[in-house]
This record gives C-alpha cells, sequence and structure tokens, in this order.
C-alpha cells in the first residue's frame, strides 16, 4: 500500500463541491484506491451520492447521544458505499446554535485517535463553504490535508471565495505542509468562463486542473443519490471525472503555496476579460432605477 | 523637606529602574502607569484601565470574577450558576470571605458551587438545553431559592447560546427572577467590566420588576458596595442603626433578592465600594430620585467624618445621635490607639488592592500612625485615582496594574513595614522577609469596617508586623 494521500475539497457554498469530490473520489476508487471521506460539514451531505443515503449516523450525534466521544466506536460511524469507498460525516449542530468548527475538530481528531485512516489511500476532507474558523480550517493544518483542490466557476463570488480559501491555505502553509493543488472549475456557462478560471489560477500561482463541463447527467444521478460514475460509467461526464481522477492522482507532491490576490487585482482581472466594465465607477451602489 | 525630596527622587529614579527591565515599547507602555503623587496635582497622574500587557504577570482577574465573584455571589438567597465550563466555578468557590447568614440550602447558597459543567457536545450542539436542565434542577433541589443568576464563562459568548431566551421562559414558567449575565472572562480588560455589566443586570432584570411590599421610612438607607468580607456589612450596619437609620438593604455581603428590589424606596444610598457599584448608584439617583454618598467606615477618623456626612443627609435628630455614637465609641478607639499606636507608629506601607481599598484604608493606617507610601489598584479607573490624590501624601509611588516584577522591585528598594495585598503576592513578600497582610479578605481575619473592626485591623497589623518570627529570619550571609 502506498504512503495516505490526504486531500480537502473547498469552495463556496453550492459551488458543487460534494458532487465534485464524491464523483471524483468514485472514479479514484474505480482505479484501485482505497478511499475515505470525512464529511466537514454540519449538513452531513457530503457522502450521500456515495451511500445512496444521508448518513444519519453523524460522529457528533452519535457522541452527544453517548454522552461524550469517547463512548463512540469506530464502526459505528465508518459506513462503506460504492466500490468500498468508506465514509464518515462529522455532523454538527442545527443552524444558529453552538459551535460547528468545534465539531469539526472533534470529530477529526476522533477519526485519527481511532485509526480511521489506516489501511486507506486516500482520505479526503468536504468542508463546507468557506474558511470561515479555525474549526473547519482544521483539515488544511499540520498533518492533515496535503493538497487543497478548490471548487469554482466563472462567478465572481465563487472566484472570490476561491481567493479567500487560498489566503487560509496561505497562512497554515508555511506553518505545516499544506499545498495548493489546483482549482476545479465547474462550469457555470458564465462569459470566458474557462479563460477567466485560469487566469485566476495563474494568479494564485497554480494550475486550473480540470474544467468540468455541464452536463444534466449529473442532475439525473442526483436525483437517485448516485454517482454519474455508477450511473451512467459510460456517459461523457464519467470519462471527464476519470479525468479529473487521473490528474489528482499524478498531481501528488506537486501542490504549490499559494498567492492569494487583492480585491482590486481581482476586479481588475474581470476588467480584463470584460466581465466588468472599466470606468464603472459611477454605477457603484445606485440601484437601476437610479441608474 | 530634604527628605521628601529624597523619597521623591528616590521613586522617579525607582520608576526609571524598573522601565530599563522592559522592551522599549512595552517600557514606553508601563511607564504612563507607574508616578509620584505631586501634593498640587488633583489627579495621580496615572493610566489606568487599560490592557495589561502580554508576557507580564498581571494580578487582575477576568469579567466573571468581577460579576459572579464580586456582585452576584454574595447575593445569599439566590443560586448562582456558572455557566460554562467547570474551572471557573470550581477554582473561585469559596475563595472570597463574604459572609451571610441563614441555612445553607434554604435561604442561603452562598457556599455552594452550581455549575453547567459544560462537555464538549455542550460545545457543538450549543447549551442552552442544558441550562435549561441547570434551572429546571435548581428549582427542584432548591424549592426556597428566590432566584437564579446566570454567570457567562467565555465559551458561552463564543458560541452565541442565547441565555436571555432561557432565563425569560424560566422565569415565566417559575415565577422566579432569574438572571442572565454576560460576563465572558475575555471581555474588558479586568474585572472592572464584570462589576458594571452585573449592575446593568440588576438594573434591567430585577430593579422596577416586582411590586414590593414595604412601608417605607424617612430613615431608609442601602449600603451599597460592602460584601461582608470577614463580617464588614454587619460592623457597619449596627453604626448606621445606632444613629437612628434603618439598613434596609445590604449591596451585596448578606444581601437578599428582596433587599435589592425594595432599595428603589430608600431615601440615600450609601455607597462604600465606588468602583464596583456607582453604576447602579448613579441609575437609582436618575431613575429613583435616590442621593448616594460615598463613605468610608475604616479607621476611627474616617467612620466619624461619614457619620457626619451620613447624618447631614437627614435631620438633627440624627445628626445628634451621631454624635453620641462617635463619642460613645471614642474611648474604645482611645484604648485601641493607645495600645497599638507606640508599637506600629512610623512604620511604612505599601498596598496594593482592588478598586477601593489602596486609598479608603489609608485613613486606618494613619490614625495608627503608619504611612502609606505606596499604593496602586488592579483595576481602578480615573475617577479612582482622582480620589486617591485627595488621601495620599505628596511623593507616594503610585502603580496601576503593577506587574509582579514592579512591586517586587519596589518592595526590595522601598523595604516598606508592611505590604498589602491579595493571597497572590503574599508569599513573595513574606519571602523577602517583609510583613504582609491580605488586604482583599483580611487573612482569615475581619471585620475591618466600622469601629469594632479597627480593633480587629490594629491588632492585625500589629500581630503581621510585630511578630517574633521576623527576629529569627536572618540572611544566609549574615549568619
Amino acid at each position: 500500500m502506498s504512503e495516505l494521500r490526504q486531500i480537502a475539497f473547498y469552495g463556496k457554498g453550492g459551488i458543487g463541491k460534494s458532487t465534485t469530490s464524491q464523483n471524483t473520489l468514485a472514479a479514484l476508487a474505480e482505479m484501485g484506491q482505497k478511499i475515505l471521506i470525512v464529511g466537514c460539514d454540519p449538513k452531513a451531505d457530503s457522502t450521500r451520492l456515495i451511500l445512496h443515503a444521508k448518513a444519519q449516523d453523524t460522529v457528533l450525534s452519535l457522541a452527544a447521544e453517548a454522552g461524550s466521544v469517547e463512548d463512540l466506536e469506530l464502526e459505528e460511524v465508518l459506513k462503506t458505499g460504492y466500490r468500498d469507498i468508506r465514509c464518515v460525516e462529522s455532523g454538527g449542530p442545527e443552524p444558529g446554535v453552538g459551535c460547528a468548527g468545534r465539531g469539526v475538530i472533534t470529530s477529526i481528531n476522533f477519526l485519527e485517535e481511532n485509526g480511521a485512516y489506516e489501511g486507506v489511500d486516500y482520505v479526503s476532507y468536504d468542508v463546507l463553504g468557506d474558511v470561515v474558523c479555525g474549526g473547519f480550517a482544521m483539515p488544511i493544518r499540520e498533518n492533515k490535508a496535503q493538497e487543497i483542490y478548490i471548487v469554482m466557476s466563472g462567478e465572481m463570488m465563487a472566484m472570490y471565495a476561491a481567493n479567500n480559501i487560498s489566503k487560509g491555505i496561505l497562512k497554515y502553509a508555511n506553518a505545516g505542509g499544506v499545498r495548493l493543488g489546483g482549482l476545479i472549475c465547474n462550469e457555470r456557462q458564465t462569459d470566458k468562463e474557462y479563460e477567466l478560471a485560469d487566469a485566476l489560477a495563474k494568479k494564485l500561482g497554480t494550475t486550473l486542473i480540470h474544467f468540468i463541463p455541464r452536463d444534466n447527467v449529473v442532475q439525473h444521478a442526483e436525483l437517485r443519490r448516485m454517482t454519474v460514475l455508477e450511473y451512467d460509467p459510460e456517459s461523457k461526464q464519467a470519462q471527464e471525472y476519470r479525468t479529473l481522477a487521473q490528474k489528482i492522482h499524478a498531481n501528488k507532491g506537486k501542490g504549490v503555496i499559494p498567492t492569494p490576490i487583492t480585491m482590486d487585482e481581482l476586479e481588475e482581472l474581470l476588467l480584463e476579460f470584460g466581465i466588468m466594465q472599466k470606468e464603472d465607477l459611477s454605477t457603484v451602489g445606485k440601484s437601476k432605477a437610479i441608474a | 523637606m530634604s527628605t521628601m525630596l529624597d523619597e521623591k527622587s528616590r521613586n522617579r529614579e525607582l520608576i526609571n529602574t524598573v522601565l530599563e527591565a522592559y522592551p522599549e515599547k512595552a517600557a514606553k507602555k508601563r511607564a504612563k502607569h507607574l508616578g509620584v503623587y505631586e501634593s498640587d496635582k488633583a489627579e495621580c497622574g496615572v493610566k489606568s484601565n487599560v490592557k495589561s500587557l502580554p508576557g507580564v504577570m498581571t494580578i487582575r482577574g477576568c469579567a466573571y470574577a468581577g460579576s459572579k465573584g464580586v456582585v452576584w455571589g454574595p447575593i445569599k438567597d439566590m443560586v448562582h450558576i456558572s455557566h460554562g465550563p467547570v474551572g471557573c466555578g470550581q477554582y473561585s468557590w469559596g475563595t472570597r470571605r463574604n459572609y451571610a447568614s441563614g441555612t445553607t440550602g434554604v435561604d442561603n447558597f452562598v457556599v455552594m458551587q452550581i455549575t453547567s459543567d459544560f462537555q464538549e457536545k455542550d460545545i457543538v450542539f450549543g447549551g442552552d438545553k442544558k441550562l435549561v436542565k441547570v434551572v429546571d434542577e435548581i428549582n427542584q433541589l432548591f424549592p426556597l431559592a428566590r432566584g437564579i443568576s446566570i454567570q457567562s464563562e467565555c465559551p458561552i459568548g463564543l458560541i452565541g447560546d442565547d441565555i436571555e431566551a432561557v432565563a425569560k421562559l424560566k422565569s415565566k414558567e417559575f415565577g422566579k427572577t432569574i438572571v442572565p449575565v454576560r460576563c465572558e472572562g475575555f471581555r474588558g480588560v479586568s474585572q472592572s467590566l464584570g462589576h458594571h455589566l452585573a449592575n446593568d443586570m440588576i438594573r434591567d432584570w430585577v430593579l422596577d420588576k416586582a411590586e414590593p411590599v414595604f412601608e417605607s421610612t424617612p430613615y431608609d438607607v442601602a449600603i451599597i458596595g460592602d460584601y461582608n468580607i470577614g463580617g464588614d456589612a454587619w460592623s457597619s450596619r449596627i453604626l448606621l442603626e445606632e444613629i437612628g437609620l434603618r439598613v434596609v438593604a445590604q449591596w451585596s455581603g448578606d444581601g437578599t433578592l428582596a433587599e435589592m428590589e425594595k432599595t428603589p424606596l430608600a431615601k440615600l444610598n450609601l455607597l462604600h465600594c465606588y468602583r464596583s457599584m456607582n453604576y447602579i448608584s448613579r441609575y437609582m439617583e436618575e431613575k429613583h430620585g435616590i442621593p448616594w454618598v460615598e463613605y468610608n467606615f475604616f479607621g476611627p477618623s474616617k467612620v466619624a467624618a461619614s457619620l457626619r456626612e451620613i447624618a447631614a443627609h437627614f435631620d438633627e435628630t440624627i445628626q445628634q445621635k451621631a454624635e453620641q455614637v462617635i463619642a460613645k465609641y471614642q474611648t474604645m478607639v482611645d484604648g485601641v490607639i493607645a495600645k497599638y499606636k507606640p508599637r506600629l507608629e512610623g512604620k511604612k506601607v505599601m498596598l496594593y488592592v482592588g478598586g477601593l481599598r489602596p486609598r479608603h484604608v489609608i485613613g486606618a493606617y494613619e490614625d495608627l500612625g503608619m504611612e502609606v507610601v505606596g499604593a496602586g489598584y488592579e483595576f481602578g479607573h480615573d475617577d479612582d485615582y482622582q480620589r486617591t490624590a485627595e488621601v495620599v501624601k505628596d511623593g507616594t509611588l503610585i502603580y496601576d496594574d503593577a506587574t509582579g516584577f514592579e512591586l517586587e522591585a519596589f518592595a526590595e528598594k522601598i523595604r516598606p513595614d508592611l505590604v498589602g495585598s491579595g493571597v497572590k503576592e503574599k508569599y513573595i513578600f513574606q519571602k523577602m522577609g517583609i510583613p504582609f497582610r491580605q488586604m482583599h479578605s483580611w487573612d482569615y481575619s475581619g471585620p475591618y469596617h466600622g469601629y469594632d473592626g479597627f480593633a480587629i485591623f490594629a491588632r492585625d497589623m500589629d500581630m503581621a508586623i510585630n511578630s517574633p518570627v521576623w527576629n529569627m529570619t536572618k540572611a544566609p550571609w549574615k549568619k
């Protein structure tokens, strides 16, 4: 068995992190890799397509029932799905209460201490929206994920989030070993999307590792709680995920310390591609009626 | 005059010496907190109530200590929940000598340590459900408790629990006063903010909430800011009663919820600890029109002056009685002074206490012929230092939020005959061969307030300074 690879998927909320990561990991499993997915989102939906169901028994919900995380057995939270992919959901509080970030820390510590990482080739963390606090930065700290893959699109806010996540990676890159693996563009069919994503990747000092075209088959598979790899393995889209999986597999040790840009630079980038009009300052803060 | 100049220049030199030990930036900041009092100035010339420097050993506490430990904790017929992980409540349990009469578990809960004992899951999933359970259990276990206060520890503020909602819900259900206090330790620069927050919560959740059944008299007063350390409020109360006043409330030493509720009906609020309770006194002045007067019951000179000032707010009967009471105790005072002054005369004292005593006890020392040569506050504000300027003598060394290093360096050079500070400082100075008294807790003694308290104060200072044990300490190199 090869050395353990730890990767993580970050990106703006709703960008398709979980879908992209599960499809890609399914493709990696197809390549014979043994995989563990650690869902780090209180919604606990990072493993739904692999398990064909939303995981009910999250680490934190079971720990709360049992009294504490020490009363928990690994078997209780570890589920096996498509192609023997192991799945764990951290879980967390209902929206608006408690501290989900602390929950991520608790869960990951539990998994490490109880040997969840033994006998796998890949551990993949699926983390919610943005690095909002120390807890959600847990997977990028020392001895956790070696490479981060940022799922993004040509939309301004997705690019903004990608830049922000890069700042989080930069913060921990010097202290630990975390690197930016690359950007994954999940096509939204915005103007000049590929070019923009590629330009941002360059600005961040990384590469656009793959551009995933939009395809309705993803939607069809999702409705059946399946990955495209399982639902329609012969489809063109399944092939896209296989390509991405191969690229990620070959990308070992090739991550970089990102060079995040300022908000101004990001806006300049949008100007450059004609997404934003130059000398547009007169319209800033004006409603449609006024402008 | 020349000795005075010597002392002043020595103190200035001392300040420069300690500052030299700090990095440049730290020295610049600390310089503003150290000074030598000039008699023609109206303030002490030091900066106060700002964040302590990282890396120094500050003696300060936190907002939770100020709210739970100081203001709320002594209210005896309420149960005070240390809300959060177990440590804050457990390690502060029983550390303050605020006496309270009554039967534990029935009408007195002061000696109890009640905590919600947060676990990891309470942090992750929020602790409100647990708080509900704790409140339910308290109500079941101690049905006679008149109310509950929720004293927030740090994590409550970090995870954003809605303790106000729990307080409202349960208060309605039980028909009892339940007060949420957001006194998380990370807030503010010292325990001083905790006092303020605690005052504000009394204002918002206690005052004017219940209709007190109460027949008032023209002589009703409330003692504000006396925590009954070693029985201080009791030895104060008897004097007020002897001059014909009726003490309707004690805030908060040996105090009750009902006493707080009826205080807005008092005629005059008597404020002892200005720092911790000026806020609520000012509020009652504005809202209820109750004037307040600061007083000082340490040492016979200040007691007599305070009794006269308090009496001046009332009619001649009270004023005459005040004179009678002062005269009545004079014999006792003379006896105490005759016994101890010859043993204590000329002794020099350095004080480093909280927010009141560094100025308030000066008169008591002076009554015994002693001299305060250094004074400083852990958490005083500008108005405390202004009040201090009125009572310290020219050349007094002033140190705000003193560091462990500074206090040691000062004491080493000044070699006072007595240091008065807290338990953390005590053994350092005793090991330096300097007599020490704890001026927060009265060193397991007290009361020190009033005439009775003065006799105990004088005895304790004599015991500390003139203990034969000091004859037995010899520097190894002098053997």
